[in-house]
């Protein structure tokens, strides 16, 4: 990391300290809807960006990671944030079993087989068998955390918000840093080597059939953890919460934001959290219309997505000394 | 504005010259001396955005009280936002319009699961839920929950019409059971259970679900049929009603046909099923029926037809949901007549909790909203019709308080 | 028994929907190599165009072959305006590409001709064949339908030099290129065929499920998984595989393990049956080269 980013990560995380400070309680909540998008994203774009394996189904993780933090927040009655690694646990485990049957599945039957499992799963939720825990088609009602008491002894009073927004931005700074050391060491080239030349990647003696798994079930973990916030944020979860269209969004979060680049899930949160707003605002008639505008526009003008614009144009301002050509990978999954 | 001693000098005299109702003049968030605003959540796109037009017309009838002068001198306006049918979504909407936009009242919300994710928070924030738009037994809950209320007559309570119709007219009947798989099912489901009683087991010979992502219910409807059931109770939105309606014409099945007053609509299920093969089916209403040949010249269904043409010309002349929207604001506007000048939000929800034999042109011929402190079901009773090939034909009379 | 010619009866009226889709959505893929989410709501809006004919007083073969004509136009149309800038676009750009043209059809469909349901016409008498009450004869019709279209197509591509010039184009677009073959031109035949495959399978679907805006959106999953367990680059396979995934639906869900998982088992199923078998029971099976 040179000296540039790291200014630019401590500017971002400054600002992302006093933002709660200097605007509503309401669109705190928004930002931290998009930490937990961004956290999500990241998931997907492990799998997808990353190790080339498409999938049309996260939407199923974010719910079995909202469902675990409901349930063990009321019926086991277990603290909030204790909820959340094990969310994570429990989807790394689903995330993996997955990936081991879809081994054998590329490309298009790899989209069948998580459009399949986007498309059951609000329907497993609902199961009269599993009512008992999942509350059925009614739901689970979850109570919002109030912030820790020893912050007022530190003349610290945040209200529920303001203290959500923190946790969210603690866990979310901790899974991008994981993602980070991930994706530079052993496993993360394995994956990018599995992406970009299977074979090669097997005859270098990299098992592949552990890492796509491996992969899966990280990628599942860290939706599932950003499941498990927005249940907490949100104080609410039914099978309606995770229709087929979340796992929709959720890819074309990573495609906007940017395949195969970390900052470019928070690119993504912030397109799926804000330009649906927008496109209400602009229309009542067909809110719909005027966001597949906004999709096409944005694919049209940045077709490496928003991170592979500012690469683009970082890599244009400060190349005119060199007179190297620029250019910037796309990425094929 | 700056209390400066002046200023409250000036304000004293105000109050003091003029008559005592400016001084009574309450107002929370949302209300002034000129406007009130309300807010509404709406699935304008998504899965439910058939339920949109709803919003559209509340907002054309708004807009036809405030040419009209507004309701006691002051504008209705209403800010409506899209949740797509998504809980999260709700919320943040709901959010919005309480924290940013600052709204009196939330009016009209859609949907069982969007309207669960904001109950516990509006109660919390203490700003009214009213007239929710869906029949769960749940908004009518004023001890637990004093700041939602619900309008339409709840999905049990017609599931239990329909039960004990079935007891009075045919107590040996073998009753299939087609419901879609959501709490609107389940709650129906129940409903009609809980009214046979003892007896559900023994009649209830066969309940099948279908999702609302099926694309027919053909495979569903032959399950009901080999059951040998001479009775069904056909708990489905529009499209899959129409279907079920004509899949069992097709197939030669002709139990006695319940269908719930969600389908009921002559324009828009009767018709695509076709009017020949939906001859005898039961169902309740406690609205007119803007389709029905019987209320042509009815002076609600011409002023409504009116009232389309100008404040709502897009609008589908065919479609429930702009006949609904039309009724539901005039109980809206009807609760801020009687709120006054004491706009504050406890002062609606008590309005709203006292409306008296209040009946718009919109509502059937006996059917009137009684709400009370402890009885927050504005509707609760309902007409048995039948369908005679042509219109819904009234019998016995009316069911409920 | 009788339920079970019944239920495998209407597995088949239903399979025919999910074949149709199915056929389009492999006619799309045989040009482009990708699976065309849209696919289902470009049926669904020709379908209301055809409905606007009939209404306008049009008679409906009339009305039929009109909307055929058009709807491959748009496909044309669309392959120029909006998918020819993408093309050498990452492959999930492009699909999010698709993505915007399904929301944009849906929601515009919904804004001008209204959400609510309507009744399609079918060219099919009304009354069952042979008396049986199984099937209405517009199911039986729309599989015979659904049957000739890929006969056609078979002809067309087998017979016909611009069908042979398509085939060549999709295969081996460098070579084609070198013996004279316009290949942008070809792609673009190949969306307009697969819009007018769609219109037609729009049109047979109208009268079973009611028109509305989301008239395909359940059937698109159907239809996706009959074209890949058939083999998404054989149009008789995904005929095949429409009808498969419809009776092994309705049985599953009427005789083993009830309505409300069938959905859910029958894609395990099917994602089972790939495992095994990755190019569906009538693909071709591809080797992979280092």
């Amino acid at each position: 990391m040179n000296k540039r980013t790291l200014i630019g990560i401590v500017l971002v995380l400054l600002l992302a300290c006093a933002l709660p400070f200097a605007v509503s309680e309401y669109r705190n909540f928004q930002f931290t809807l998009v930490l937990i998008y961004s956290i999500a994203l990241l998931g997907l774009n492990i799998l997808t960006g990353f190790n080339g394996q498409i999938s049309l189904g996260h939407g199923a993780f974010y719910a079995i990671g909202a469902y675990c933090a409901a349930i063990l927040m009321e019926q086991a009655g277990l603290p909030y944030w204790a909820t959340i690694p094990l969310a994570g646990a429990l989807c790394l485990g689903a995330g993996f079993l997955f990936g081991l049957p879809a081994l054998r599945l590329e490309g298009l039957y790899l989209a069948l087989a998580t459009f399949a499992l986007g498309v059951s799963l609000p329907q497993l939720l609902k199961y009269h068998r599993l009512e008992e825990w999942t509350g059925g088609v009614q739901g689970i009602v979850i109570t919002k955390p109030d912030a820790p008491e020893f912050l007022s002894g530190l003349n610290l009073a945040l209200n529920q918000d303001q203290w959500l927004y923190f946790f969210t931005l603690a866990v979310a700074v901790l899974m991008f840093l994981l993602a980070r050391n991930l994706l530079r060491g052993r496993i993360g080239r394995a994956m990018m080597a599995i992406r970009d030349n299977p074979i090669a990647a097997e005859a270098m003696g990299i098992n592949i059939s552990l890492v796509k798994s491996l992969t899966f079930g990280i990628s599942a973990m860290f939706t599932g953890i950003a499941g498990a916030l927005s249940a907490i944020a949100v104080q609410f979860v039914a099978p309606d919460s995770f229709n087929i269209f979340l796992s929709i969004t959720f890819l074309i979060g990573i495609v906007i934001g940017g395949l195969a680049s970390i900052p470019g899930a928070l690119y993504g949160a912030l397109f799926i959290q804000f330009v649906p707003n927008i496109a209400d605002e602009i229309s009542k008639a067909a809110p719909w219309a005027i966001f597949g505008l906004f999709l096409l526009g944005f694919t049209y003008l940045m077709p490496t997505g928003i991170a592979g614009a500012i690469r683009l144009g970082w890599v244009r301002l400060t190349r005119k000394a060199h007179h190297k050509p620029s250019r910037v990978t796309t990425i094929l999954p | 504005m700056k209390c400066t001693p002046i200023v409250l000098a000036a304000l004293l005299a105000a109050a003091l010259a003029s008559p005592a109702a400016l001084a009574q003049k309450k107002y929370d968030p949302g209300a002034s001396d000129k406007e009130i605003l309300i807010g509404n959540i709406n699935p304008y796109s998504g899965p439910a955005s058939a339920y949109g037009t709803i919003g559209r017309s509340i907002a054309a009838y708004f807009k036809k009280v405030n040419e009209e002068g507004g309701v006691n001198g002051r504008q209705i306006n209403m800010i409506s936002y899209d949740d797509g049918y998504s809980p999260p979504k709700t919320v943040e909407m709901a959010r919005k319009l309480v924290e940013q936009d600052k709204v009196l009242l939330i009016f009209q919300p859609l949907g069982t699961p969007p309207n669960s994710a904001i109950h516990k928070y509006m109660n919390a924030k203490k700003v009214p839920q009213l007239f929710v738009a869906t029949g769960a037994t749940k908004w009518n809950d004023p001890k637990k929950f004093p700041w939602t209320m619900g309008w339409q007559p709840n999905y049990q309570t017609e599931a239990n019409i329909y039960a004990q119709h079935i007891l009075q007219t045919k107590p040996n009947a073998k009753i299939a059971v087609l419901y879609q798989n959501d709490d609107y099912g389940k709650d129906y489901l129940k409903g009609l259970l809980d009214g046979l009683g003892d007896k559900a087991k023994t009649m209830v010979v066969k309940q099948v679900s279908y999702e609302v992502t099926d694309p027919t219910v053909d495979s569903q409807m032959a399950q009901l049929q080999a059951s040998g059931a001479d009775t069904f109770f056909n708990i489905t939105t529009p499209k899959f009603g129409a279907q079920a309606i004509r899949k069992a014409w097709d197939s030669g099945w002709k139990p006695v046909h319940y269908l719930n007053n969600v389908s009921a609509s002559i324009g828009t299920t009767l018709k695509p099923a076709g009017l020949d093969k939906s001859v005898g089916l039961i169902t309740t209403q406690y609205l007119k029926d803007q389709n029905d040949k019987a209320w042509a010249n009815d002076p609600a269904v011409v002023e409504w037809t009116a009232f389309m043409k100008k404040y709502y010309p897009d609008g589908n002349l065919i479609a429930t949901e702009n006949f609904y929207g039309w009724c539901v604001a005039q109980t809206m506007v009807q609760v801020i007549k009687q709120a006054g000048n004491d706009l504050t939000r406890a002062n609606v929800m008590k309005q709203a909790a006292s409306l008296k034999n209040f009946a718009p042109s919109c509502m059937l011929p006996g059917i009137k909203i009684n709400t009370s402190a402890t009885d927050f079901a504005p509707i609760e009773s309902v007409q048995l019709v039948r369908f005679d090939g042509k219109d819904w034909v009234r019998f016995g009379d009316i069911i409920g308080k | 028994m009788d339920q079970f010619i019944h239920q495998v009866l209407a597995g088949l009226a239903t399979g025919g929907i999910y074949a149709s889709v199915a056929l389009a959505l492999v006619m799309i893929y045989q040009a482009t190599h990708l699976v065309n989410f849209a696919q289902g709501e470009l049926a669904m809006f020709s379908t209301y165009i055809a409905w606007a004919l009939i209404n306008a007083g049009l008679p409906y073969w009339g009305a039929f072959f009109l909307t055929v004509g058009f709807s491959f136009v748009l496909g044309v149309v669309i392959e120029r305006v909006i998918i020819r800038p993408v093309e050498n676009f990452p492959a999930l750009a492009v699909v999010v590409v698709f993505i915007a043209l399904l929301v944009i059809l849906n929601s515009v469909t919904g804004w001008i001709y209204s959400f609510t349901i309507k009744s399609f016409p079918s060219p099919f008498p009304e009354q069952t064949l042979f008396g049986n009450k199984y099937m209405s004869s517009h199911e039986i019709g729309a599989i015979g339908v659904t049957l000739v279209l890929l006969l056609l197509l078979y002809a067309f591509f087998r017979y016909t030099p611009l069908g042979l010039a398509m085939r060549a184009a999709a295969q081996n677009p460098e070579s084609s290129r070198l013996v004279g073959i316009r290949v942008g031109w070809m792609l673009a035949l190949g969306w307009g065929l697969a819009a007018a495959i769609g219109s037609v399978a729009g049109m047979m679907v109208a009268p079973i499920v009611f028109l509305d805006p989301n008239m395909m959106g359940g059937v698109l999953l159907y239809a996706f998984a009959a074209a890949l367990l058939g083999g998404i680059d054989s149009p008789g396979g995904a005929v095949f595989g429409g009808f498969l995934v419809g009776v092994l639906e309705n049985v599953l869900g009427a005789f083993v393990i009830g309505n409300e998982l069938k959905l859910a088992v029958a894609l395990v199923l099917i994602i089972g049956v790939l495992t095994v078998r990755p190019s569906g029971f009538f693909g071709k099976v591809h080797v992979t080269r280092v």
